[in-house]
């Protein structure tokens, strides 16, 4: 819940500790456990909030926002009808917000990026699922400039930790290993290095890791500095290629002044510092948001609501959509400029 | 190609084009209601191989087929109707799938990598086709390719380094 000035009353995420509940199920696809667990945590951050913000009533509420997509259809209609039912009751707008643009925007909240974080900027998302290049051009105006053609950063990340036996969730833990080898002990390909473009591909580097696993004599047990090495090796490839399609993505956007990086990958402090020397490069600003806000999270669904509301009482009025079905694809190019009516 | 038993078939795939060929050949023997699972280790082709199918079945050389792990499953149109492209490798079982919406998604075709998980919901009548490195060869792959006995002869037909008709 934020107020109108983007300050967070009260917030609350079902923590990753949490997921032994759903015994082993991967939670983002349990309906089931979205219609378990959200009234819970709605009633908490209601809860809060009114010690936050003393005198403060759910009537208070002028507007209620959820993801409707894109995403795993399942999750996304328990979120949104719990959110619109609360707005229905409430008599307040509905806001539908694209999760996406909610990442693209989390830089603009109040406070987050030393100076602000005016448009346009450039977004690089990289995450689990997402790794691409968003020109973030104004509220509502989004420029997808590349992409992964294959898997995203954070997936590479976690299924190279796999092949080296490392526990989940495995970027963190590779790059804690990485930390004890040499990241110029083993050659890796640079997919996409150098070429047009920001597009990204990591599936050759995955497979190159595989194979020099496969090739190790079956009856030797990978040691921990060749482990190591590995990791270094393979994040120092992941580094090389992302600020070089990075300096490209900044190349295509010379307008921008401020470069932000998110995702869960963006947590990582090899990436993290190759990206803000590329950014100092081009003489660009660089900020990451902290990792709370980086992976989905409601804070920066709030915080959408908030820019489309203001948006719209400049345009006219948010007119509360409470029949906008939620959307397993929905482009960010797709956003149309009125609030309230994606698509 | 050699019978390594009664129902399988190995194929020798020794560049990455050959196994972009044999995902479009898989492609053209597409019925709806098929399922084709993609079987292998992390970097063996799955993914190689389902995008050259995906492609060639909606008739888009240039689809982006992004990586379904941690979506877990992707949904296209094509002419034959709705394929959905499934990635288990993040579940541990079939429990999670009448949410993803496989009894839906079967109607389809569907196209399912690391489909061990799906335990009991495994089709009878799917193409598996398991994909392994090939020591000391990064381009390398060996196919083994199990059931469609009706439509093997055409999927074996030609080469699968041969262009695709």
């Amino acid at each position: 819940m934020l107020d109108g000035n983007g300050r967070v009353l009260a917030e609350a995420v079902l923590s990753q500790a949490g997921h032994a509940e759903f015994g082993g199920v991967v939670p983002e696809i349990a309906a089931r456990a979205h219609l378990l667990h959200l009234p819970e945590l709605a009633r908490r951050v209601l809860a809060e909030a009114a010690i936050a913000e003393p005198g403060f009533v759910p009537a208070d509420l002028v507007a209620v926002a959820a993801s409707t997509g894109p995403g795993l259809i399942g999750g996304l209609i328990v979120g949104s009808g719990l959110g619109r039912g609360l707005a229905l009751s409430l008599g307040v707008p509905f806001v539908p917000v694209n999760h996406i643009e909610a990442h693209a925007l989390t830089a603009r909240l109040p406070g987050l990026v030393p100076g602000g974080a005016e448009f346009p900027y450039l977004l690089l998302l990289v995450s689990g699922g997402h790794c691409q290049c968003i020109a973030v051009d104004g509220l509502g105006s989004y420029r997808r400039l590349g992409g992964t053609i294959d898997d995203a950063a954070g997936e590479a990340f976690d299924k190279v930790a796999k092949l080296l036996g490392l526990g989940w969730p495995g970027g963190p833990a590779l790059e804690r290993l990485a930390l004890e080898g040499d990241p110029a002990a083993i050659p890796l390909p640079r997919p996409l290095l150098g070429r047009a473009g920001c597009d990204f591909s990591f599936s050759g580097l995955k497979t190159a890791v595989a194979q020099r696993l496969a090739g190790r004599p079956a009856d030797q047990a990978l040691d921990r500095r060749e482990a190591a090495d590995l990791a270094a090796s393979f994040q120092a490839a992941v580094a090389d290629v992302m600020a070089d399609r990075v300096r490209h993505a900044l190349g295509m956007m010379p307008e921008a002044t401020l470069l932000v990086a998110a995702g869960g990958v963006a947590a990582n402090a090899t990436l993290r510092s190759r990206l803000a020397a590329v950014a100092s490069a081009q003489g660009v600003r660089f900020a990451a948001p902290p990792l709370r806000l980086c992976t989905d999270n409601a804070v920066m669904v709030a915080w959408t609501a908030i820019e489309r509301l203001r948006a719209g009482a400049v345009e006219g009025g948010v007119s509360g959509d409470l029949l906008t079905p939620a959307r397993p694809r929905w482009p960010l190019q797709e956003m149309a400029a009125t609030p309230g009516s994606p698509g | 190609m050699s019978e390594a038993d009664s129902g399988t078939v190995e194929l020798l795939l020794a560049r990455l084009a050959d196994t972009e060929a044999l995902g479009r050949r898989v492609a053209g023997l597409l019925r709806p209601g098929d399922s084709v699972l993609l079987e292998g280790p992390l970097g063996a082709g799955k993914s190689t191989l389902a995008r050259a199918l995906l492609r060639a079945l909606c008739r888009d050389p240039a689809m982006e087929v992004p990586s379904p792990t941690f979506t877990l499953v992707q949904e296209y149109e094509s002419p034959l109707g709705p394929v959905s492209h499934f990635d288990l490798w993040r579940l541990d079982g079939p429990a999670g799938l009448p949410e993803l919406g496989w009894e839906e998604a079967r109607e389809g075709v569907v196209l399912v990598e690391w489909p061990d998980r799906l335990q009991s919901l495994r089709p009878d009548d799917a193409l598996a086709i398991g994909l392994a490195p090939v020591v000391d060869d990064a381009d390398g792959r060996l196919a083994r390719i199990s059931g469609w006995p009706g439509r093997r002869d055409a999927l074996l037909a030609l080469p699968p380094g041969a262009p695709a008709g």
